[in-house]
């Protein structure tokens, strides 16, 4: 697997005032792999994947994509990369039905104005029959009447309908019953297996080791080690979230 | 699926409950009341709901963003007044589509400036609507009786009337079918065998109406509205330009006020600071008695059309039978608290 990483980060730091979040953190993921991205509350992993969606840019350190360095200074600019964030509040439109609510904010238009209802509904069908995503009987019901996973399985839906390249999900199993976390998982391992790459964010190692190719730990703001899922156990990731070395010893690192 | 029956049924009972309704209201005027199904009552309704209905056409774009606009009222009036002003302006001798044009012209240009402002300022500076709107109600009507003085400006130009009492055919026996004038020749006497067909302010509606259905139902915009009203923090993060979508709203809720507006001059041939005061809670009320949620993301213009029509049929009913028009008041109130009470229905059995 020596391939090139479709994201690669060197060196990336943010702070918020006095709160140094990330500290030179490197990170990479990498096309048809699932990279989980692992550590505590308040580790940084939220702020690592804010900063690759342009939410809060990087105050230093280099962002390769496909092997150019590039600046993300706003999620549009991410969007245009081929980035796409499905957030743990998942943001859909509970009114509106499932392929509104997949094309918000992107609507196809037919005509003069005329929103392209029929265009949409077809795309929508087709981007979940590529995620085999089954369980919706109908995507023009409104979001409102679908379960908890069906929900997340839309928000990723349309997280890959636009060409995305990387796919980064924040928890996306955090609220979910044992059935839905399956469907999202499966859903999740099917997404890398189409070529895309995703940053799989969760606190559950049991679904980490279900789907992830390899492992990044985030340990109060820095990154201590990146495993090969396969190579490693449960117990040598917790020892890294918990215990793992810093380079940089907290109190050592220049704030503001 | 099966558990969500009864949410299912209910969701299609709330859907359906105001036609069943406005239904019931007909037949029973019509077995009691004597005159109201005739041709000639109907389509008084229907001329006399166009106003009203207008004027809460933007109200429910405003609505089903979970916003709400209490200003159109008096909006409606400042705009009469203004329109009533540039006609009567205009030099003697101006021929009468470009008198109403400027009528037109004038009474929206002026009703969409209180609509702009509301929007800037629910917009950019975040106060909610309520209280915004609650300002420019009193601005509106403030600026429209030191407009007009304080009385009602007549409108006295000749053929006026006609377009805002006017009907779109006429028919007579012996002649036929004529179009927006009485058949040449009947006079007198003879006029009132002359059947009115499709008054020009039911005309106007249904034009309005079916528009803004439009938009509401087929355009970006009207889908963007239901986003904004249903999960505003959705909207924003998907791309939709909130702001400015939020500024059309209120201008779009003052325009089809000004329209409202400049209808009650030609068919009252004045204006009036205050004509417009007692539609603003009719309007609303239509609009929820249609089905609209004031928490927003609900709501069609075929619902407010019904609820519009139930108001009207209800008040043209009460007078028919000859009720003391004060319960009109209570009617309509037992009615908006009605389809309250249908919409929690839905909500609670649907969580
Ligand atoms: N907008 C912000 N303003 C100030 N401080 C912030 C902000 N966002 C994050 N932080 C701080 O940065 C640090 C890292 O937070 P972050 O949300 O990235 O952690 P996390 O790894 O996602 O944690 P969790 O597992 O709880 O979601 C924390 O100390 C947090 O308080
Ligand atoms: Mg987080």
């Amino acid at each position: 697997m020596a391939q090139e990483p479709l994201l690669q980060l060197k060196g990336v730091s943010k702070s918020f005032g006095a709160v140094q979040a990330l500290y030179r953190v490197d990170f990479a993921a990498y096309r048809g792999e699932v990279m989980a991205l692992v550590g505590d509350n308040g580790a940084g992993k939220s702020t690592l994947i804010k900063g690759v969606a342009g939410i809060y840019p990087f105050d230093e350190g280099e962002v390769y994509f496909d092997g150019q360095p590039v600046q993300i200074h706003n999620p549009r600019e991410a969007s245009a990369l081929g980035i796409e964030v499905v957030y743990q509040d998942l943001a859909l439109a509970d009114n509106l039905d499932v392929v509104a609510n997949m094309f918000l904010g992107r609507e196809m238009i037919q005509k003069p104005w005329r929103l392209d209802e029929a265009a949409m509904e077809r795309k929508a069908l087709e981007t979940l029959d590529s995620l085999a995503v089954t369980t919706i009987r109908s995507v023009r019901q409104p979001v409102a009447e679908l379960s908890g996973g069906q929900r997340q399985s839309i928000a990723v839906a349309k997280a890959v309908m636009w060409n995305s390249k990387l796919v980064i999900l924040d928890e996306p199993t955090a609220a979910l019953g044992v059935a839905q976390t399956r469907q999202v998982l499966d859903l999740v391992r099917r997404l890398a297996d189409n070529g895309l790459a995703v940053v799989l964010i969760s606190h559950n190692l049991h679904d980490i080791f279900e789907v992830a190719d390899r492992i990044t730990v985030l340990r109060l703001g820095q990154n201590v080690k990146e495993f090969i899922a396969a190579d490693t156990t449960h117990e040598e990731v917790v020892h890294a979230i918990t215990a793992g070395a810093l380079r940089h010893v907290p109190g050592m690192v220049k704030n503001g | 699926m099966s558990g969500n029956n009864p949410a299912h049924l209910m969701r299609t009972l709330s859907r359906i409950w105001a036609w069943l309704f406005l239904l019931a209201l007909v037949i029973f005027f019509s077995l009691t009341g004597e005159g109201f199904f005739s041709l000639f009552n109907l389509q008084a309704i229907g001329a006399n709901v166009a106003i009203l209905l207008i004027m809460a056409l933007g109200q429910t774009f405003v609505i089903i963003s979970a916003g709400i606009d209490l200003s159109t009222g008096f909006v409606m009036g400042l705009a009469s007044v203004a329109g009533a002003m540039a006609m009567t302006a205009l030099p003697p001798g101006t021929p009468l589509p470009l008198i109403a044009l400027t009528g037109l012209a004038v009474g929206l240009g002026v009703g969409l400036i209180p609509g702009l402002v509301n929007g800037l300022i629910i917009a950019k500076l975040k106060v909610p609507a309520f209280i915004v709107t609650l300002g420019m109600f009193g601005i509106a009507r403030g600026a429209g009786f030191l407009l007009s003085g304080g009385m009602p400006l007549p409108v006295s130009i000749q053929g006026l009337g006609r377009i805002g009492n006017g009907y779109l055919f006429y028919y007579y026996p012996s002649q036929g079918l004529s179009f927006l004038n009485p058949p040449a020749g009947v006079t007198g006497v003879e006029l009132r065998q002359v059947t009115g067909i499709l008054p020009h302010p039911l005309t106007f509606a249904v034009i309005l109406v079916l528009a803004a259905h439009w938009l509401l139902k087929h355009s970006r915009f009207g889908l963007h509205t239901y986003a904004i009203g249903g999960n505003q923090e959705a909207a924003i993060r998907a791309g939709i330009p909130v702001d400015r979508r939020t500024v059309a709203l209120y201008m779009l809720s003052a325009g089809t006020a000004a329209l409202a507006g400049v209808l009650y001059n030609m068919r009252f041939t004045n204006g009036a600071a205050n004509s417009g005061e007692a539609l603003l809670l009719d309007s609303i009320a239509a609009v929820v008695i249609g089905g609209a949620s004031l928490f927003g993301g609900e709501g069609t213009i075929i619902g407010t059309v019904i609820g519009a029509l139930i108001i009207a049929v209800i008040q043209n009913g009460l007078v028919i039978l000859g009720i003391n028009p004060f319960w009109q008041f209570v009617a309509v109130g037992v009615v908006i608290i009605l389809a309250v009470l249908v919409d929690q229905a839905k909500e609670q059995v649907a969580s």
